[in-house]
């Protein structure tokens, strides 16, 4: 007999869950005002307008710093995403039982090198990342960060991670 | 307005920078020093405490551009083409970071900077990170 697909609020609520564990139990993300939004299994990040992330108040200009950090945020909860992705639908981690305080280890940041292409607009940003590789031991991810046009990134990165269970 | 002041003032007007909670500690000659203080708001991993890598690119980008900003014969503008960060070793957990960049080569148009990252008190010499940018560059009076 065929297994009865799972109902569409278990799944959801699965998913959601995890997420909002990976991406709550960082303060800096709050700090920046960093949000995700899911569709299946890909994630756009969104950076909402703040005065604060101005760099250069008379263009005015997002900081690079600001632009830096978006795009490391991005790229770490990408990869960190996609292995969480794997363990809770095969099961592996319970995602009912998981909060920011019991979260399986995370990646750490090896190296990033980061894009400037264009100035950053005093307005929203999104970007989503790509894991060109996950290792054993190391993994590389791009992010593309675009403001009004999506096929005119505004920066990009390309980052290395220690994956958790080499550290 | 002494220099102390003027120093403050030139962060201050970064707004992100502001944010962060970063000092200018030293200016000059194509050479500057930032510091960020430790700030519960910055961690990146709650359970070592740690501040965020991206909190870390943001004192080395923003160190890097006042470097540029500070070459004599500069126009005192600039904007960030490239970052890399290389990180070497988390920072523990309520330490004082301080940045070094030196601009160590200009042409008439890009200014080549290079920065390290390390923990402001404790014996630990090992760099947290370090960087090496390209920052856009304009000579002083250049095309006006």
């Amino acid at each position: 007999m065929r297994q009865q697909p799972e109902p569409v609020q278990v799944v959801k609520e699965r998913r959601d869950r995890a997420l909002h564990a990976l991406v709550q139990g960082v303060p800096y993300i709050t700090f920046l005002g960093i949000e995700f939004d899911r569709r299946g299994d890909e994630l756009t990040a969104i950076l909402p307008y703040r005065d604060t992330h101005i760099g250069n108040p008379l263009l005015p200009a997002l900081h690079g710093g600001a632009i830096a950090s978006f795009l490391e945020v991005t790229a770490i909860i990408g990869l960190g995403w996609s292995i969480l992705w794997e363990q809770i639908e095969s099961g592996a981690v319970d995602a009912a039982a998981i909060g920011p305080e019991s979260l399986p280890r995370q990646p750490k940041t090896i190296d990033m090198t980061v894009d400037f292409l264009r100035t950053g607009l005093p307005r929203d940003a999104y970007a989503r990342a790509r894991v060109n590789r996950s290792g054993r031991r190391y993994s590389s991810v791009h992010v593309e960060a675009w403001q009004d046009n999506r096929a005119r990134p505004f920066a990009q990165a390309t980052g290395h991670f220690l994956m958790p269970a080499h550290e | 307005m002494d220099r102390g002041t003027h120093l403050r003032g030139l962060i201050d007007a970064l707004p992100f920078s502001k944010a962060l909670g970063m000092r200018l500690e030293e200016s000059g000659d194509g050479r500057a020093v930032v510091s960020l203080p430790y700030d519960a708001r910055l961690v990146g991993d709650p359970r070592s405490g740690v501040i965020h890598g991206g909190a870390v690119s943001a004192l080395m980008d923003t160190c890097c551009g006042t470097a540029v900003m500070t070459v004599p014969d500069g126009s005192g503008i600039t904007a960030t083409l490239d970052l890399r960060i290389d990180y070497m070793r988390p920072a523990r957990k309520g330490a004082r970071i301080v940045c070094e960049a030196i601009c160590y080569h200009t042409t008439r148009t890009v200014a080549f900077v290079r920065a390290t990252a390390t923990e402001a008190d404790g014996g630990e010499v090992t760099p947290v990170a370090s960087a090496v940018g390209a920052f856009t560059f304009e000579k002083r009076g250049a095309g006006q």
